[in-house]
């Protein structure tokens, strides 16, 4: 009894931290409609901050909490310079670009604050006065988490007066209303934005700096916060901060129990708790349905053209790449082998993006799927390659069509966010479940069968295989389910009064995606002779995300182009420094700003204008 | 022959009675007008009768079929066509892929995945765009299109699945006055020939009044008229509607 009731009071411990982090994340989006995935990096540098200047200062209670709110401050003050830098550039944007715009800022946070602070995992001092514990029937239970647990209604309750006594917070509340109301009212809205900003990263670096006595700082906070705190938002409906409350707490506890109850999915739990959620009520638990963010597929909607030359410069292409190896040396064999998986990777995830509208964040869990498909068959069924590679596309589109089904339920950012728990969802599976996957380990010596282990022949074999997905996915999409897929885009309710089952059409269109990204996993894990959870992750997410966009959107050529690049720049500058991050983002940041319809997209606009 | 009975539907939001008790038949050959002033529940009507709403009470047959509790697109297939109000086409199509699109739905060839789109039902597709006058522009992209011409692809499209009854929420606003009479003109034509059940919605009381067969009057979510264009011009409830209520 007192055992569970330790429990349940860290399982409140973690609920605050969560609570201050997705308010923050949950007011910036109630009124700049931004899912802001840099709120993790703020959370991260907020307790570096704060680590810092407890070492220096915190031997006191009042250097102790005089640095927790120096650090709170200070998020807050780099929240600000973000939205004047960046976000005010994108609030007119697809929310693609606002998603990876924001990717880029963690990327370039992550290599500043290694840069800054090292990649060791820092240990902090515990807070001055609290260190002790106290006895809850007979079970220790620390001060300073008690003290954590009072912190999350106080803020509550101290944003619900800022919300609603005073004039800004009115003012905000306005803004979430509508927007256009607000500017019309005389409010300057890029102040009001400003401001915005600095409250919810202030509470990020709140969030972080007090985690400082509780665990070490690490450069991986921000990703598995952030995630956590889009699951708290999207369960306590986006925008609401008493939902994002209510959502902290059953998430704390359900943290808290599950870990004893299933030690080995926790993660999983959690996003399957926010899966159910969004099917029972599609808004969150307290989310309204007018607060559901528009989507907008406004700069998606260029005409895609046959052209009638197309057919032969493929064919043009297909003869030049496959002559390739006759002159090159292996590396470049190499090379080009993962350009092209890379293509029909990014082809499978343009079909989504470009033709459906639908922004998927977890593509990658596919292409895993695939990858871990083939290695699972070769370790355990000691499958040869051809079996294991006709495993790799089956598995991928079988998880396509579960996860599909949830998540075409939803449109817009909800989508994104339902592909993303899906993503994790595998993604902590192939991690936590070692016995069958390795786990962190991954899975070692996939290698190609012996007809097909030269770079040259496994490079003749990808092409052929990648080259014919990739053809059937451009027949499909001039063909009449192509045409259904963009018409569900263009106006799902003309659409549906035409007897269009949008929902089942981008169902199929999920299925497909996945089937042909599964494919490009089950070559990339003989091509690398292993797999790890990696192949599922945000990061190869983003990446896929990265090599549509660098291609251009609203051509069909434009994904293979970016692959192509994308893996290039990557390979060739990239893997030569150690700042890869802090390169990759800024390409990322620059192209969503700067070239928002890709090298193709560009290259067609110059060749328009001359 | 078709008929549409719509019996006593209610549809109410957070309290406000937006359709009260509304019944009506609709037969073919009808070119049945739905006026009424702003507010007064004649887009709701139309969302309640081809799906998109559900009604709180209140049944819509169509030759015995019960519509009410059926997605848009069974009704449509049952053969209730619509156009919008505020229209609503595939914006990075071509004009003649629109309707391209409803014939291959109609053929139930969606999901096909190899011959492609554009060369599948091109000619009866051109045929139905000369009918409302945008053959000449088949191949323009329906996103850069005028509002009015807009407004004859989407009667177009509805005709592509050759309904029974077509429901026309305000089809000729944003044209001009000749523009409207002949959009009006071509509408009496297809009744005639087709023998369609038309329901439609106007401001425009010379449409109204120059080409309905019938007339309903709405006002608050009730009926208080319905007749010949000239028993409810003469009906002074729908004087004091319309000129307000002086009493």
């Amino acid at each position: 009894m007192s055992f569970l009731l330790v429990q349940a009071l860290s399982g409140l411990a973690t609920a605050a931290t969560l609570f201050l982090v997705s308010s923050g994340l949950t007011i910036v989006f109630g009124v700049t409609r931004i899912v802001n995935f840099a709120h993790g990096s703020f959370y991260m540098v907020g307790a570096y901050v704060g680590w810092s200047l407890i070492e220096r200062f915190g031997t006191t209670p009042a250097g102790f909490w005089g640095s927790v709110a120096a650090a709170a401050l200070a998020m807050g003050l780099l929240g600000a310079a973000m939205e004047i830098g960046l976000l005010r550039r994108l609030y007119r944007s697809p929310e693609l670009f606002q998603l990876l715009g924001t990717f880029g800022v963690v990327l370039v946070v992550q290599d500043a604050a290694a840069w800054f602070w090292g990649p060791e995992d820092l240990l902090g001092r515990r807070a001055a006065g609290l260190k002790g514990s106290v006895d809850i029937l007979d079970q220790p239970f620390p001060l300073y988490d008690l003290v954590l647990i009072g912190l999350g209604p106080l803020v509550l309750g101290l944003l619900w007066l800022l919300f609603n006594r005073t004039r800004w917070g009115t003012l905000v509340r306005a803004a979430t209303q509508d927007r256009e109301m607000a500017s019309a009212l005389g409010v300057d809205p890029a102040r009001l934005f400003t401001g915005v900003l600095f409250l919810g990263c202030a509470l990020a670096g709140l969030g972080g700096a007090l985690q400082v006595p509780r665990e070490a700082v690490t450069l991986h906070m921000d990703m598995a916060i952030v995630v956590e705190a889009f699951v708290v938002v999207v369960v306590g409906g986006m925008g609401s901060l008493p939902g994002a409350f209510l959502a902290s707490l059953l998430i704390g506890q359900l943290q808290a129990f599950g870990i004893l109850v299933f030690p080995q999915i926790t993660l999983v739990l959690v996003f399957l708790f926010m899966a159910v959620v969004l099917v029972l009520r599609p808004h969150g638990l307290l989310g309204r349905a007018e607060e559901v963010p528009p989507t907008a597929p406004a700069a998606l909607t260029v005409p895609l053209s046959a052209g009638t030359a197309a057919h032969w410069w493929a064919l043009a292409l297909l003869a030049a790449l496959a002559l390739v190896p006759l002159a090159a040396g292996d590396y470049a064999v190499i090379l080009l082998t993962e350009v092209v998986i890379l293509a029909l990777f990014a082809a499978s995830l343009h079909l989504l993006i470009g033709l459906g509208g639908l922004v998927s964040f977890g593509h990658a869990a596919y292409f895993g799927l695939g990858a871990y498909g083939a290695a699972l068959l070769v370790k355990h069924a000691a499958a040869p390659m051809p079996l294991a590679l006709a495993g790799a596309p089956l598995l991928a589109g079988a998880g396509a069509l579960l996860a599909g089904w949830f998540c075409v339920r939803r449109s817009g950012l909800y989508f994104a966010m339902l592909t993303l728990a899906f993503a994790q969802i595998a993604w902590s599976v192939a991690f936590q479940w070692s016995a069958v996957t390795g786990g962190d380990n991954g899975i070692l010596g996939v290698w190609p069968s012996a007809w097909a282990a030269g770079k040259a022949a496994y490079y003749w074999l990808t092409l052929g295989l990648c080259g014919g997905a990739l053809w059937l996915l451009r027949r499909a999409a001039f063909a009449p389910f192509g045409y259904a897929l963009r018409a569900g885009r263009d106006s799902s309710l003309r659409a549906e009064s035409v007897g269009i089952d949008v929902r089942r059409v981008q169902w199929m269109a999920f299925v497909l995606a996945g089937t042909a990204a599964g494919l490009a996993g089950g070559l990339y894990a003989f091509a690398k002779g292993s797999v790890f959870p990696t192949l599922l992750a945000v990061p190869l997410s983003v990446d896929a995300l990265v090599m549509v966009l660098m291609g251009g959107i609203q051509t069909v050529t434009g994904p293979l182009a970016g692959a192509a690049v994308f893996h290039l720049l990557w390979s060739e500058v990239m893997s030569a420094t150690d700042w890869w991050r802090l390169i990759l983002g800024l390409v990322i940041v620059a192209l969503v700003l700067v070239f928002p319809k890709g090298i193709v997209g560009f290259l067609a606009g110059l060749r328009g204008r001359a | 022959m078709s008929e549409l009975v719509v019996r006593d539907l209610q549809r109410s939001f957070g309290g406000v009675q937006a359709v009260d008790g509304v019944s009506f038949t609709l037969r073919s050959g009808d070119l049945l007008a739905l006026i009424g002033p702003n507010g007064a529940g004649k887009s709701t009507c139309f969302n309640l009768l081809n799906g998109q709403l559900r009604p709180d009470a209140g049944s819509v047959r169509l030759d015995g079929t019960e519509l009410v509790g059926l997605p848009p697109r069974r009704i449509w297939a049952l053969g209730v066509g619509r156009t919008f109000q505020i229209t609503a086409t595939f914006a990075s199509m071509t004009v003649a892929e629109n309707v391209q699109m409803v014939l291959l739905s109609r053929a139930r060839r969606l999901f096909g995945l190899w011959r492609p789109a554009a060369a599948q039902f091109r000619e009866p597709a051109l045929a139905l765009l000369d009918r409302v006058g945008m053959a000449g522009q088949a191949d323009r992209p329906c996103g850069v299109l005028a509002y009015g011409d807009l407004k004859r692809v989407e009667l177009a499209m509805a005709l592509a699945s050759e309904p029974s009854v077509l429901l026309m929420d305000e089809p000729t606003a944003g044209m001009a006055p000749a523009e409207r009479l002949a959009l009006m003109a071509l509408t009496a034509a297809l009744v005639r020939e087709r023998g369609l059940a038309v329901l439609f919605t106007e401001h425009d009381m010379d449409v109204v009044f120059g080409h309905a067969t019938r007339v309903l009057v709405l006002d608050r979510g009730r009926l208080i008229a319905e007749g010949t264009p000239a028993q409810v011009r003469a009906d002074p409830r729908v004087q004091a509607v319309y000129l307000g209520d002086e009493s």
